[in-house]
């Protein structure tokens, strides 16, 4: 099992969420995050005085994957966020040692 | 039936005096809103706190001896309900002047006037000193303020008291209508004297002089608060015609309106696009402090000026205040709501513009008139925010500020249940 985390930006939620529901992906973990990247802040400019927004509101999704649906799901979101613009977001794809669903007691594969 | 007829105008003139007392009043709802919408959401509750507390201890200390001190009289209001024979006395008073119109109006409905002015002077002041002072040591001031700074210098001016017995500006040919200067700078200028001795929020400036912006929380609460303000300034001007029961006072009080909105519309325009073109975009506090710029330099004379007149006295107001806004904050002097632009820089404005349109005003009265109130409001306020700042200290701890001064003086949050990001 795999854990993909993704940072996105926020108005292609609702398009990575159907992405990853077509490929049949059946739970999903979305928070509102801010950071930096390549894209840096940017300038505001407030009563004449300008202010320097360093974070900027990000996406961050995570979702328990099957190795077996893994890559399917990585090319869904990178090809669901993608704008082309910088300030994409990225993917991050770790090892997932356990699963536990909690109602019923259901573990690994089973639970997710 | 002429007693009648004066009893009836006694009646109009004494109602107006309350309606548009009771429209003031609102103007401190209106600073409450739009103060608390041009701080962060940290600092709302306590911005509010001294809102409504500095009008109530206002009123109080204005009816205690602040009232007596700018009209004579005695402390504490007493004898203010008039004696026994009160109406047949006022009758007679008006009898014998041939039943001219003079100003006819119940006394209280004169006290209940006054004190609304003298909490919107206040009011000036919480904005510029909003986010970093202590609650009490501010109401303490509200005190001093309220109870004599201010009533001395409506001595001098409504009160028509010569200044420490040397000169009167009445003679010099002073003209303040409804208080351009006596209000609203008299408020800028004991705002000035506290940010002086304040210094500037936290992250205002940067180590390398650098200025940064730190953005209001709610913009539409902002936006109410200049709206009420608006409103509430038709009784400001309105009512400081005096009186409405005759032709030539109505004709008076409709003109005042007429120039009080048009100047106010004028400064929103002058403002709005003033930002524009300097800043690249439709800054809404520059448009909201425009309208109140508009309406500060209009109070100084709402009743003479033409249509025309009122509106690009209006327009230059606005114009003024956003370049103020600009060349205070580089001054290194933070003041979050613009107070001391809006009230202070276009409130002399204001004065200045008086002889345009009044023969009865002067050019050298209208100047010395606004140093003498400035200097005298200025002074003692810078007197009594440095023996605070000796004796308790005037700003809260550097912690506090970081926190926000919401939960440190008052234990509570505006927005409990938002979530924080930053």
């Amino acid at each position: 099992m795999k854990l993909l985390t993704a940072i996105i930006k926020p108005f292609r939620l609702d398009d990575v969420r159907e992405a990853l529901s077509d490929i049949g992906v059946r739970g999903i973990t979305v928070t509102e995050v801010k950071g930096f990247g390549r894209q840096k802040g940017h300038t505001e400019l407030y009563r004449g005085a300008e202010y320097v927004v360093d974070f900027l509101p990000k996406m961050k999704i995570e979702v328990a994957l099957d190795d077996a649906l893994v890559d399917q799901a990585v090319e869904a979101v990178a090809k669901a966020a993608n704008t082309g613009k910088i300030g994409d977001g990225k993917i991050f794809v770790f090892p997932l040692e356990q699963a536990i669903r909690i109602r019923t007691g259901e573990s690994g594969k089973d639970a997710l | 039936m002429e007693n009648q007829i004066f009893e009836l105008q006694y009646a109009i003139d004494t109602f107006y005096f309350l309606v548009c007392g009771a429209l003031v009043m609102w103007m401190a709802a209106g600073f409450a809103m739009l103060e608390s919408g041009l701080v962060r959401a940290k600092n709302t509750a306590e911005i509010l706190t001294k809102n409504m507390a500095l009008y109530a201890v206002a009123c109080i200390m204005y009816l205690i001896c602040g009232y007596a001190i700018m009209y004579g009289g005695d402390i504490f209001l007493s004898g203010i309900a008039g004696g026994p024979d009160y109406v047949q006395e006022t009758l007679a008073a008006s009898a014998e002047a041939g039943f001219n119109g003079g100003s006819v109006y119940s006394a209280a409905s004169d006290f209940f006037f006054q004190v609304v002015f003298v909490a919107t002077a206040m009011s000036i002041v919480s904005g510029a000193v909003a986010e970093r002072m202590k609650l009490w040591v501010f109401l303490g001031f509200a005190v001093v303020m309220t109870g004599f700074i201010y009533p001395m210098e409506g001595a001098w001016t409504w009160g028509g008291k010569a200044v420490f017995g040397m000169y009167s500006l009445g003679d010099l040919g002073f003209s303040d209508f409804a208080g351009s200067g006596i209000v609203h700078m008299a408020g800028a200028a004991a705002a000035l004297a506290g940010v002086l001795l304040l210094g500037p929020r936290k992250g205002k400036y940067g180590p390398k002089g650098e200025i940064r912006a730190i953005p209001g929380a709610n913009l539409p609460l902002a936006t109410l608060g200049t709206f009420v303000l608006w409103l509430g300034w038709f009784g400001f001007n309105g009512g400081s015609v005096l009186k409405l029961g005759d032709i030539a006072n109505a004709n008076s009080v409709a003109m005042v309106f007429l120039n009080t909105n048009t100047a106010a519309a004028g400064g929103a325009v002058a403002a709005l696009i003033t930002a524009r073109l300097a800043f690249g975009k439709a800054d809404l506090t520059m448009l909201l402090n425009g309208a109140l710029a508009g309406l500060v330099a209009i109070t100084a004379e709402p009743s003479t000026p033409s249509p025309l007149a009122a509106t690009i006295f209006g327009v230059i107001a606005g114009v003024i205040v956003v370049f103020s806004i600009v060349a205070v904050d580089k001054l290194k002097i933070d003041d979050p709501v613009g107070a001391i632009s809006v009230h202070g820089v276009v409130g002399v404005f204001g004065l200045l513009i008086v002889p345009i349109t009044n023969d009865g005003a002067t050019f050298v009265g209208q100047i010395v008139g606004a140093l003498t109130i400035f200097v005298w409001v200025f002074v003692t306020s810078l007197i009594v925010w440095a023996i605070l700042k000796a004796v308790c200290g005037i700003r809260v701890s550097e912690e506090e500020e970081t926190e926000g001064v919401d939960i440190g003086e008052c234990g509570l949050e505006a927005y409990p249940e938002f979530t924080k990001i930053s």
